[in-house]
């Protein structure tokens, strides 16, 4: 193995790509889009969502009620209905996501002790969206009913009462939880992405040949070419990283270097993949849908990152034991937000070096110098 | 189509006041800050076999492609069998036939398949086209394989092939771009006989190499470099027109000779030539003495000094030095 | 590796692609400090060839061994003793002149002492100096010969394989190439070189005429065209077209064919090479006007008459049912 051969491969693609803008942009600009794309726009968050209500009794008891719904800040009365017949008009169309009923004797029914109603109607056409608005109206009836027992009658009382609290990301904002699995995802896109095509390239412009009929080793250059990438990936952590604590907010509790350590392995191994695609294929067309479905749809989907993986399918479930980003994902999010060290995520960290060891390997075995 | 070639056509007899079938005139092509192709003017008769001569990226193709009317001229005119060829493009290529360098040929269809395909975008007539393919078919000795994938055949049978296709609506005007490119030598020659036989017909044929040697067949050439037209005559008249001797010497040590001469006085280029030097040099019996002599100062032993009627490389070379030197980067 | 012993040996060096041979039991031998000529048409073989002495394609069967290393089995040893130009520019494109060579001497490990000197010498063959900070993309396809050429060159090997370096360059970088190349092996080294140029083919010291894979003879350009001398006639007429016809028909005429304002009449081995023989033979046909006399013979014309007698030998060629190109 010689430092100057590996050094020369490692010089020579740092000075391609800083001539190739398309590569350049893949690796700097895509983060940061994604980044800001699925950090703002992204949000299971459920805020200010339209209401319509329509108070049957007209009472100060029902009035009540419906103060308290506008000042939970989730919901944001923007329709006031006389007439049953329009409410469903109004969700058809979609101007309200949720329609709040009084019915006639409804205060009666709260003075004599009676169980008095409230109907909310909402829009299920979003399951998810329709789930979280009906826990919501929920919460504010049972906080709002027990604030009133105060005035009268004994309340009745329940024999436990559940006091949750959520730890790690207390507002449950969704971006807490976003940001550092989109780092894991990012890093494992951009990082097969850029490698994939790095061989083949070669391959179909005849560099290759040329390079491979000289003294240069298979690891020489598979180890010259990483270098530049795994670079532009520790930068790209970075800048992930950066972008997320700045303009997010999102804490980072746990050790940098850790993060950095980790991420090393990481990224080796996704580099890895990559230029095994490439030196499989050599053809850059190939290539990069190779990598699509070997990383990119493998690491959206199936890391935890958009769907909880115990929502799915068992089959789908021990197919994500097969995806590196799922264990990545359990280290950017437990440095991120919990502030854990090696004592937790050494399972993690002993499989990102599997996955390192298993990437290089596989470039390295998988490129051959031969045309055939 | 099967008939014999015939005899070479001297350069200027053109048979009478016929409109040439092509007339170029000070026509040229830029690509951004590149330009390809400068102020190059020629005109072709019709039935002759005229040959566009130089170097990959002296401007054959580009200047092809203007002709055919597939790429507009930055400047200047061209008319191609009447039309012109900056308007008219459209209707010049129903009227001419193009055979591409890569051959553009189907390689996963078959024969008889790409003739069709080829019939159909020239508008033959389905009659008509039944009659060429079998034509054609027989020209290129594939009648017996008309059901084979192109992929599957020799380099010779894929350039006759392509050629036919070109030929199938008869057009007036035929365009080869490097059309014997890499093929053997005996399929080159049946290729010229082809070519010959078609201009014999009274097909103008326009050829595009960049081997000197098969310029020989054409009936007069024009050679380009770097965009320029730096000579325009019959391979005779090139020849001699050269104004130069050109002597063939035999040595020990050519390379080193050919060293020594370059630059001697009287002496106007020195090469390798094979094993031997050749030397373009003004006046024959001058320059020979100043090669012996020469030569004995670099303590080279000479075996042989003889004149030879200079080759199109010699003539190539010579014109470009005289243009101002050597091609730069 | 013994002296006496040739540099580069092939032995029954095969390859196949499917059921396509490509290269078919080819066995000859260089010698140090031979410029050897690989020559024949597009499909022959050529590239085949020279892929496999570079290492970068595995012989299917047989062997060849380069300066002692052997290709099938240590093909990385072979590698550091050769250098290989491929035909289609290998260089980076996107680096400059200067880079590409730098890296290049890198991967061969020169001596940081010796590159300037090294850089220097490839210059001044090359005239590239002007040019050593343009992208070798940039460069025009002389230009990049060269540049190929000195990147080959500037690990100083013994043995240079070159695969069609003059391909469609100009005239005048052509000469610089060939002069180049000329003064390695001047200096000691051991070139292989594959063209389709006939006529660059006079240059070698020896040369292998291939045909579909096989060689059809090894040996000098003298050698190969002293057999066919005489055997060239040219013949003049007042009809062209009927003397070429009347000739091709003539028993001992392996072909004849118009060029220019002749017809070149090249005979079959062993027949009968007195030009008047043909003059009689063709006025006899009524062919009026008739002026033969000799002419010397090209490779050209020695490749077109081995072929056309190799593949009467066979009864059919390889590809079955495409029909035989009739000289």
């Amino acid at each position: 193995m010689s430092p100057r051969r590996l050094l020369a491969i490692a010089r020579k693609e740092v000075r391609q790509l800083s001539r190739d803008t398309r590569s350049l942009l893949l690796a700097f600009l895509l983060p940061v889009l994604l980044l800001i794309l699925f950090g703002y726009a992204i949000s299971w968050d459920v805020r200010d969502v339209r209401t319509g209500v329509l108070d049957q009794d007209r009472s100060a008891a029902g009035r009540e009620l419906l103060d308290a719904f506008r000042a939970s800040g989730y919901f944001s009365i923007t329709a006031v209905i006389d007439d049953p017949g329009e409410i469903r008009p109004l969700l058809d169309r979609g101007s309200v996501q949720a329609v709040l009923v009084i019915p006639p004797g409804f205060a009666a029914d709260l003075g004599a002790g009676r169980t008095a109603r409230v109907q909310a109607l909402v829009d299920g056409s979003d399951a998810n969206t329709a789930t979280i608005v009906l826990g919501y109206a929920r919460g504010v009836v049972a906080s709002w009913a027990a604030r009133r027992g105060g005035d009268g009658a004994e309340p009745p009382r329940p024999p436990l009462v559940a006091q949750t609290r959520v730890w790690f990301n207390e507002e449950l904002e969704s971006k807490n939880m976003i940001v550092p699995g989109l780092v894991a995802v990012i890093m494992m896109i951009v990082a097969a992405m850029l490698t994939s095509l790095t061989i083949a390239r070669e391959w179909e412009r005849g560099t290759m040949e040329q390079l491979a009929a000289t003294p240069v080793t298979r690891l020489e250059v598979v180890m010259g070419k990483l270098l530049p990438y795994l670079v532009i990936g520790l930068l790209d952590v970075a800048l992930s990283t950066a972008l997320g604590v700045w303009l997010f907010g999102v804490p980072l509790r746990g050790s940098l270097l850790l993060l950095a350590a980790l991420s090393l392995l990481f990224l080796l191994g996704a580099l890895g993949l990559g230029m095994f695609i490439s030196a499989i294929t050599r053809s850059q067309i190939l290539a990069t849908q190779a990598a699509m479905i070997a990383t990119f749809l493998p690491a959206f989907l199936l890391s935890g990152f958009m769907f909880a993986i115990e929502v799915m399918p068992r089959a789908l479930q021990f197919v994500t034991y097969l995806v590196p980003a799922r264990y990545f994902l359990v280290v950017t999010r437990g440095i991120f937000l919990k502030g854990v060290g090696v004592g937790v995520l050494h399972t993690q960290a002993l499989l990102m070096l599997a996955f390192a060891a298993a990437g290089v390997g596989l470039a390295v075995a998988s490129f051959r110098k031969e045309l055939a | 189509m099967t008939a014999a070639p015939s005899p070479a056509r001297s350069g200027n007899d053109s048979g009478g006041t016929a409109e040439p079938a092509i007339e170029v005139e000070d026509l040229s092509r830029a690509f951004g800050g590149f330009v390809a192709v400068e102020g190059v003017s020629f005109e072709v008769a019709a039935g002759e076999v005229f040959g566009l001569l130089g170097p990959n990226g002296a401007g054959k193709t580009t200047t092809i492609r203007m002709l055919a009317g597939l790429l507009a001229p930055t400047s200047g005119r061209a008319r191609v069998a009447g039309l012109d060829a900056a308007t008219e493009g459209e209707v010049i290529k129903e009227r001419i036939g193009y055979m591409s360098q890569l051959f553009s040929l189907y390689t996963d269809l078959t024969v008889a398949e790409n003739v069709a395909f080829f019939g159909g975008l020239y508008g033959v007539g389905r009659e008509r086209l039944d009659e060429r393919r079998e034509e054609i078919l027989e020209m290129a000795r594939l009648t017996g394989a008309r059901d084979r994938p192109v992929a599957e055949l020799p380099l010779g049978f894929k350039q006759r092939l392509a050629l036919g296709c070109a030929l199938l609506h008869e057009p007036a005007v035929v365009f080869l771009d490097e059309p014997t490119s890499g093929v053997d030598p005996l399929s080159r020659r049946s290729f010229w006989e082809l070519i010959y036989a078609l201009a014999a017909g009274g097909t103008t044929v326009l050829v595009t190499t960049h081997y000197l040697e098969e310029a020989e067949y054409c009936h007069r050439l024009a050679l380009l470099n770097r965009g320029r037209l730096i000579a325009l005559d019959t391979p005779a008249g090139l020849r001699t027109g050269l104004g130069e001797a050109v002597l063939e010497i035999e040595c020990d040590d050519p390379p080193r000779a050919a060293e020594a001469l370059a630059g001697a006085p009287g002496v106007t280029a020195a090469g390798l030539y094979g094993r031997t030097v050749h030397a373009a040099v003004e006046d024959a019996g001058e320059g020979e003495r100043t090669v012996r002599a020469r030569l004995e100062e670099a303590a080279i032993g000479v075996s042989g000094v003889r004149t030879v009627e200079p080759s199109l490389e010699d003539v190539f070379v010579s014109l470009v030095e005289a243009a101002g030197g050597a091609v730069a980067g | 590796m013994a002296a006496g012993e040739p540099m580069i040996r092939l032995d029954r060096l095969s390859r196949r692609f499917g059921d396509r041979t490509a290269v078919d039991d080819l066995s000859l031998e260089v010698e140090r400090g031979e410029l050897f000529g690989l020559v024949g048409p597009d499909g022959a073989g050529k590239t085949t060839i020279l892929r496999m002495l570079a290492g970068v394609l595995r012989p299917s069967g047989g062997d060849a061994v380069l300066a002692g290393a052997a290709v099938a089995s240590d093909p990385e040893a072979v590698k550091r003793r050769t250098a290989y130009m491929p035909q289609r520019f290998g260089l980076y494109a996107d680096l400059t002149v200067i880079e590409n060579l730098r890296f290049y001497a890198d991967l061969y490990r020169v001596p940081r002492a010796e590159l300037k000197a090294r850089l220097g010498r490839l210059f001044e063959f090359s005239g590239l100096e002007p040019f050593r900070d343009r992208l070798a993309g940039r460069l025009s396809g002389g230009m990049k010969q060269k540049l190929g050429l000195s990147c080959a060159l500037i690990h100083q090997p013994e043995i240079l394989l070159l695969d069609e370096p003059t391909f469609g360059v100009d005239p005048v970088s052509r000469r610089d190439l060939w002069l180049i190349v000329h003064r390695m092996v001047a200096d000691g080294v051991t070139a292989v070189v594959a063209t389709a140029y006939l006529d660059e083919a006079e240059r070698f010291d020896r040369l292998a005429l291939l045909h579909r894979g096989r060689a059809l003879a090894v040996d000098t350009p003298r050698a190969l065209r002293s057999g066919l001398e005489g055997g060239v006639l040219e013949v003049a007429a007042d009809d062209l077209r009927r003397a070429r016809e009347a000739a091709s028909g003539l028993d001992g005429v392996a072909q004849a064919v118009a060029f220019g304002d002749r017809v070149r009449v090249v005979l079959d081995d062993g027949a009968d090479r007195d030009p008047d023989s043909l003059g009689e033979a063709l006025a006899a046909e009524g062919v009026e006007g008739v002026r033969v006399r000799p002419a010397r013979a090209s490779l050209e014309d020695a490749f077109i008459q081995r072929v056309a007698a190799a593949e009467a030998e066979q009864d059919t060629p390889s590809e079955a049912t495409v029909p035989a190109e009739a000289p």
